[in-house]
């Protein structure tokens, strides 16, 4: 590790939280329907969305929430679907790419209505421009909308009053999604795929180009319109990759500004959301108590995947490589150790999967720390949104059992945490260990599951479980010495995808619902309170327990037993 | 009550038996984290058994040692289920023998009947005289009698009960000890007071109570969570060339499930239940013990509750010209004949400041005048000398139409007397006015400190009082309670728990009077007198054999040791996996990849003895923690994050290194024995 690593992920953490309360008051003063810099500009917009869509924007209970949320992303997974089904019937193709064969094409329409982007093709391949700007860019900035609109519903039904007369509301889906679209997603994006394009990244609608390079090879250059795709890519912790090899890709990443630009963007909104929610409920130590738990186990990750990375491969040592070097292997040299290594662990932190090294390159250490990562239940910041909610269901069972241990009914901020709750808090638990180890279990020892390999031992072992852990958290990003591109693994990884996302949204919804109804007391002596550095160890110390009791076993059969083995000497 | 100690010989036993007969799986089955031990348990026997059967030379040492140990854990965990039952059931049996087949005189159109005491039906009529035990609950519609309920309260002063007014209610099983009463029956038969605190001890009619409930989900929970986590290590141990055995997996799965807390989960639940009904405490349910930990705020009667009821001298000040013993005498004199609470305190008063003791009145030829309503004044004329106290205008009356002056510095000390929330009571002797005694209320020793532990648990305290803002206020703060509620009738303090209520704080109170059954039942605990009427003990959730108001405080403790107790021991148990890991996780590991040994970080003996002592360690634990369980953890009057900051370092710290030290003792120790 050098002190100009560090220094690189300090100043990204420093501008990070300075971003924190400006752009959280901005984001609750539009999901609250408040007045804003953006409202006279962009309100028109809004407008004609609601009347083109014909909606009641009235406030609903969660279940029509729920309704709305899941019939809309079931209507546009179609759409997405279908859409690259026909590409080679539709304009801009100028590849002429055929149709997206039927399992990829569903798997795709899950990854990406899901926020997840796990990407079993190659982009510049596979989809056809139109595919591309209209399908995936649409889900790009619908997906993280909703996930948006899920904290928020969440947040409203923690910090509000019980409305008294009627089942309580917890706001409008419709409201919030084109909200956080129009005011939120779209006008950063536009600035910043601007910038992104200043620096290099390309936007065109060319189609490939053949070159002869210098030692008189023909390569081909995949073109298109990337800038625009990437900046909702990086701002929607979504991570699908414009061209197959990602942000690792020169015309998707081309510099450490467009790095910078690009990591900021991905935790921007995740962070933001903490201050957000301290203004909802009317205290900013509420927020920043959640922002300080997250920050505290991405400095983890972060120092332990580092550190990994800094260390020479003993092989490499062995192989007479210069020394000092760190584990530069599936790395990019403009990016080098340290930018590789913060870049993966922000990345598998937010739940956003776009990669700029291979994370199937790292080390055994530095790989379980990205693993980890997505396997404490994406709430280190976390996709936009599902951060935020993930984080408050934990907050929920933290909350509960420290209640216990000062004697009182538990309740956070306020509100009484009852048998119901804790139901459904765990309901929301129990689907990611399901959605990861049950069909990662079945890969590992069934042939479909085995063919896709192409390393074998608990390197093996590490992809699978990579892959699952990856859709399962939404993320995306991938081991990639899997080939998932399998009727096997498209239809179980879409599976895990569709769990990872709506069998955690409707719980987090209920529980929205439930807090909704309930009567907040005021605080006392006697309450615990839920905004101090006591509070932040509980809820950090709940957070790894169930995180690390559930995939502690596999984990030691995977990357742990993989490190020993490293260290002696033998690799997969 | 009488008191049963939980390590009696005889009730160890019984649990010992009982812990048996609790494998059935129709019972294990509602506690779902043991249920899952019984059945790996079963699991593994049946491998043991087909391993001795059929392999050729069984080295079955091993998995018939851990599925013994299996076993225990089952065993103990119903062990310490049943203890907690056995001390309900031994109080059970005692409060059984007081109901056993007692006659009952039935009154039927004024002629008596004798009938067995099971027979009668709520609005029955009968009589009982000095000696009987009264057949049921039921309410004195006639007469006056002193009864012995030391039976159901453990207390050996017999008390009055008599028609009308709020000492009506009495209990079946008491017994008559003078005169003749006649009651009317407000019970059918299983459903009386009696017959409820039995289903209560016993545990037979507990359910689990809203937290209760909350946490068993948990676990749940996290039992399946630990299932899955178990079940889909064998093939992931088969990719690895890792072969595992069933009963290394159960064994596994026993160790990471929180069956430290699971086991121990009903016990926590039935011991507070019996704790509470230890202090004299009946609840009508599980929920309001465990709401009375919750509450917020206390509502106090003035009287009985902070002060002693009655108004005490506490200070002679004397008119001009006369001094404080001259003052005392007389007023001594005046109220050698008065057998209130006040004129007592006024003889004892000058006894203890002047050295003047009682007299005779009929030795110094005294003419007691006792208090009337008209006069409202009380006295003794000696010969010719007339001596008066009371009320402060009566006597200043009394003085001038004798043709006296009342001296302007008297009535103002009498109005100073009246502003600082004492009763002036004034003393004459003839047409003089000899001065004022200062009557108040006395508080009960003891109170301020006990209100200042509820002020650092959390609680707000308010004293509820008919007395005007001024004396109320002057009470309030040498009670030291946070707030009053003043000239307060029972629509104002029915008002006040709404507000309370509304503001989302939950209530407590205690109560005796029928005018406070509207109060009682708007209440979240409330806690009616055992002496009380029948609508209050009907309105409240607790009822109080001891009729203590300052018993509420007991009860809160003892509802927030309950939830402290389980919150405690669930972190525990949680805490506890993380040492069982290190122990099991490389010794199943370890033969297929020996570079995994730096894992083993407790340095055990071999694999199998690494697997036993994490199974061994896991149902010790369970033994070591029944005590804690039954008597719950200590409560301090901390503030939260005080409490929490505890509780985290003795049970979450505490947890995750006990085990490593545990186990790896138990590993020396199968060494020594030679089982590893």
């Amino acid at each position: 590790m050098t002190v100009l690593g560090w220094i690189q992920a300090l100043v990204f953490f420093a501008v990070i939280m300075a971003l924190t309360p400006p752009l959280g008051g901005f984001l609750q003063r539009v999901m609250e329907g408040e007045r804003h810099v953006l409202l006279r500009p962009l309100g028109f917009l809004e407008r004609l969305v609601l009347r083109l869509a014909g909606v009641d924007p009235a406030e609903q209970s969660w279940p029509r929430y729920a309704t709305a949320l899941l019939g809309f992303s079931g209507l546009s997974l179609l759409v997405t679907f279908v859409m690259q089904r026909v590409q080679h019937l539709l304009p801009l193709n100028p590849q002429s790419l055929g149709a997206v064969e039927a399992l990829s094409a569903f798997d795709t329409a899950v990854s990406f209505t899901t926020n997840t982007n796990w990407q079993g093709y190659a982009g510049e391949t596979t989809m056809s421009y139109l595919t591309q700007m209209a399908g995936l860019a649409w889900q790009n900035f619908v997906s993280a909308a909703a996930g948006l609109a899920v904290a928020m519903a969440l947040a409203r039904g923690l910090t509000r009053p019980a409305s008294g007369a009627g089942p309580a509301t917890i706001g409008n889906f419709w409201l919030d999604l084109t909200r956080a679209t129009v005011y939120v997603l779209l006008p950063i994006s536009l600035v910043v795929a601007l910038a992104f394009a200043s620096r290099g990244v390309i936007q065109n609608f060319s189609p490939s180009l053949q070159l002869t390079t210098l030692e008189g090879e023909t390569q081909v250059l995949a073109m298109g319109p990337a800038a625009s795709q990437e900046a909702i890519k990086q701002l929607g912790t979504n991570g699908g990759g414009f061209f197959n090899a990602n942000a690792a890709h020169p015309f998707e990443n081309p510099d450490p500004l467009t790095n910078l630009l690009s990591m900021l963007l991905i935790f921007a909104i995740p962070a933001a959301l903490t201050f957000t929610f301290g203004r909802m409920a009317k205290s900013p130590r509420q927020g920043w108590a959640l922002f300080a738990a997250m920050s505290v186990l991405f400095f983890a990750g972060l120092t332990v995947a580092y550190g990994a990375e800094a260390h020479d491969h003993p092989l490499a040592r062995v192989a007479g490589a210069a020394p000092g070097a760190g584990h530069l292997e599936g790395k990019e040299t403009r990016f080098g150790v340290a930018g590789s290594a913060l870049y993966a662990v922000v990345t598998t932190d937010a739940s956003c999967g776009a990669v700029n090294a291979m994370h199937d390159s790292f080390s055994p250490l530095g790989g379980l720390a990205l693993l980890a990562n997505i396997q404490l239940g994406e709430v280190i910041f976390g996709g936009v949104g599902a951060g935020l909610y993930g984080m408050l269901v934990m907050v929920v069972l933290a909350v509960f059992i420290a209640g216990l241990m000062v004697g009182r009914t538990p309740e956070y901020l306020g509100k009484k945490i009852e048998a119901r709750d804790v139901k459904l808090a765990m309901l929301y638990t129990l689907v990611v260990p399901l959605a990861i180890l049950v069909p990662a279990a079945w890969s590992a020892v069934a042939p479909h599951g085995l063919a896709s390999l192409n390393n074998a031992g608990p390197h093996g072992l590490g992809e699978i479980l990579y892959a699952y852990t990856s859709a399962a958290g939404n993320n995306g990003s991938a081991f990639a010495g899997l080939d998932a591109n399998t009727p096997w693994y498209n239809l179980t990884l879409a599976l895990a995808m569709l769990a990872g996302r709506f069998l955690m949204i409707v719980p987090v919804l209920a529980l929205a619902g439930s807090f909704a109804a309930k009567k907040a007391a005021p605080p006392g002596p006697g309450t615990l309170p839920t905004d101090g550095a006591l509070f932040v160890v509980l809820l950090l110390g709940v957070i790894v327990i169930v995180g690390a009791l559930t995939f502690f076993p596999v984990l030691s059969l995977g990357p742990i037993v993989e490190h020993f083995l490293v260290g002696a000497g033998q690799v997969f | 009550m009488r008191q049963v100690s939980s390590w009696d010989q005889a009730l160890l036993q019984a649990a010992l038996i009982d812990s048996f007969r609790k494998l059935d799986p129709r019972t294990m089955v509602r506690n779902p984290v043991m249920f899952v031990v019984l059945v790996g348990s079963a699991l593994t026997t049946l491998l043991w058994v087909r391993e001795l059967l059929l392999t050729a030379a069984p080295a079955a040492g091993f998995s018939g040692h851990v599925t013994l140990w299996l076993w225990f854990t089952v065993l103990f965990a119903n062990f310490a289920e049943a203890l907690a039952e056995g001390r309900g059931k031994a109080q059970a049996a005692a409060l059984r023998g007081l109901r056993q087949e007692t006659q009952a005189r039935r009154l039927v159109d004024g002629r008596e009947q004798r009938v067995s005491a099971s027979t009668l039906r709520k609005g029955d009529l009968v009589v009982a005289e000095a000696g009987d035990v009264i057949p049921g609950d039921g309410e004195v519609v006639e007469g006056i009698a002193s009864v012995d309920e030391s039976a159901v309260t453990g207390e050996s002063a017999p008390v009055i009960r008599e028609s009308g007014g709020d000492r009506s209610a009495v209990t079946g099983g008491t017994r008559v000890l003078s005169d003749r009463i006649v009651i009317r029956i407000g019970a059918n038969p299983g459903e009386s007071f009696l017959d409820r605190m039995i289903g209560l001890v016993e545990g037979a009619s507990r359910q689990k109570t809203p937290n209760e409930i909350a946490l068993s989900v948990l676990l749940a929970g996290m039992t399946i969570v630990f299932l899955v986590a178990c079940v889909t290590l064998v093939p992931f141990g088969r990719y690895s060339g890792v072969a595992l055995s069933t009963t290394v997996v159960v064994a596994l799965l026993v160790c990471l499930i929180p069956t430290t807390i699971g086991a121990l989960l009903s016990a926590i639940g039935i011991a507070g239940m019996d704790r509470l009904i230890r202090h004299n405490v009946v609840p009508t349910s599980g929920r309001a013990v465990e709401a009375a930990g919750d509450v917020d705020t206390i509502l106090l009667d003035k009287t009985g509750t902070i002060t002693l009821g009655s108004r005490m001298a506490s200070a002679f000040v004397p008119a001009p010209g006369v001094t404080a013993e001259q003052l005392a005498d007389a007023a001594q004199l005046a109220s050698l004949a008065d057998e209130t609470p006040e004129g007592r305190s006024i003889v004892v008063l000058a006894k203890e400041r002047h050295g003047l003791r009682g007299r005779d009145l009929a030795g110094i030829d005294a003419q007691f005048v006792p208090f009337s309503a008209q006069t409202r004044m009380s006295g003794c004329d000696i010969g010719t000398r007339v001596v008066r106290k009371g009320a402060a205008e009566a006597v200043f009356r009394h003085v001038s139409a004798l043709g006296g002056r009342v001296p302007p510095e008297v009535e103002q000390q009498a109005a100073q007397i009246a502003m600082s929330g004492g009763t002036p009571l004034a003393v004459s002797d003839g047409a003089r006015v000899l001065g004022v005694v200062h009557l108040k209320d006395v508080v009960k020793g003891g109170l301020r400190e006990r209100f200042a532990r509820l002020r650092a648990m959390g609680l707000r305290t308010v004293m509820i009082t008919g007395d005007n803002p001024l004396t109320a206020a002057a009470i309030a703060a040498e009670a030291g309670v946070d707030d009053f509620l003043a000239e307060a009738t029972p629509e104002m303090k029915l008002a006040l728990i709404r507000a309370e209520q509304a503001r989302g704080k939950l209530v407590a109170m205690t109560g005796d009077g029928t005018n406070d059954a509207p109060a009682l039942a708007q209440a979240d605990v409330a806690i009616a007198m055992n002496t009380g009427t029948a609508a209050a003990k009907e309105a409240g959730n607790m009822v109080d054999l001891d009729s203590n108001p300052t018993k509420l405080l007991e009860v809160i403790e003892v509802g927030k040791q309950l939830l402290m107790t389980r919150g405690c021991l669930t972190t525990f148990s949680i805490a506890n996996d993380v040492a069982k890991y290190f122990a099991i996780l490389p010794a199943l590991f370890v033969a297929v990849y020996p570079e995994i040994a730096p894992l083993d970080v407790m340095g055990l003996h071999s694999a199998q003895s690494a697997i036993l002592s994490a199974v061994i360690f896991n149902a010790l634990v369970i033994v070591a923690l029944i005590p804690l369980a039954l008597r719950g953890v200590e409560y301090r009057p901390l503030g939260a994050e005080a409490l929490l900051r505890r509780a985290l370092l003795v049970y979450g710290l505490g947890g995750l290194v006990t085990p490593f030290v545990g186990i790896k003792l138990i590993d020396l120790a199968l060494v020594q024995l030679g089982l590893a």
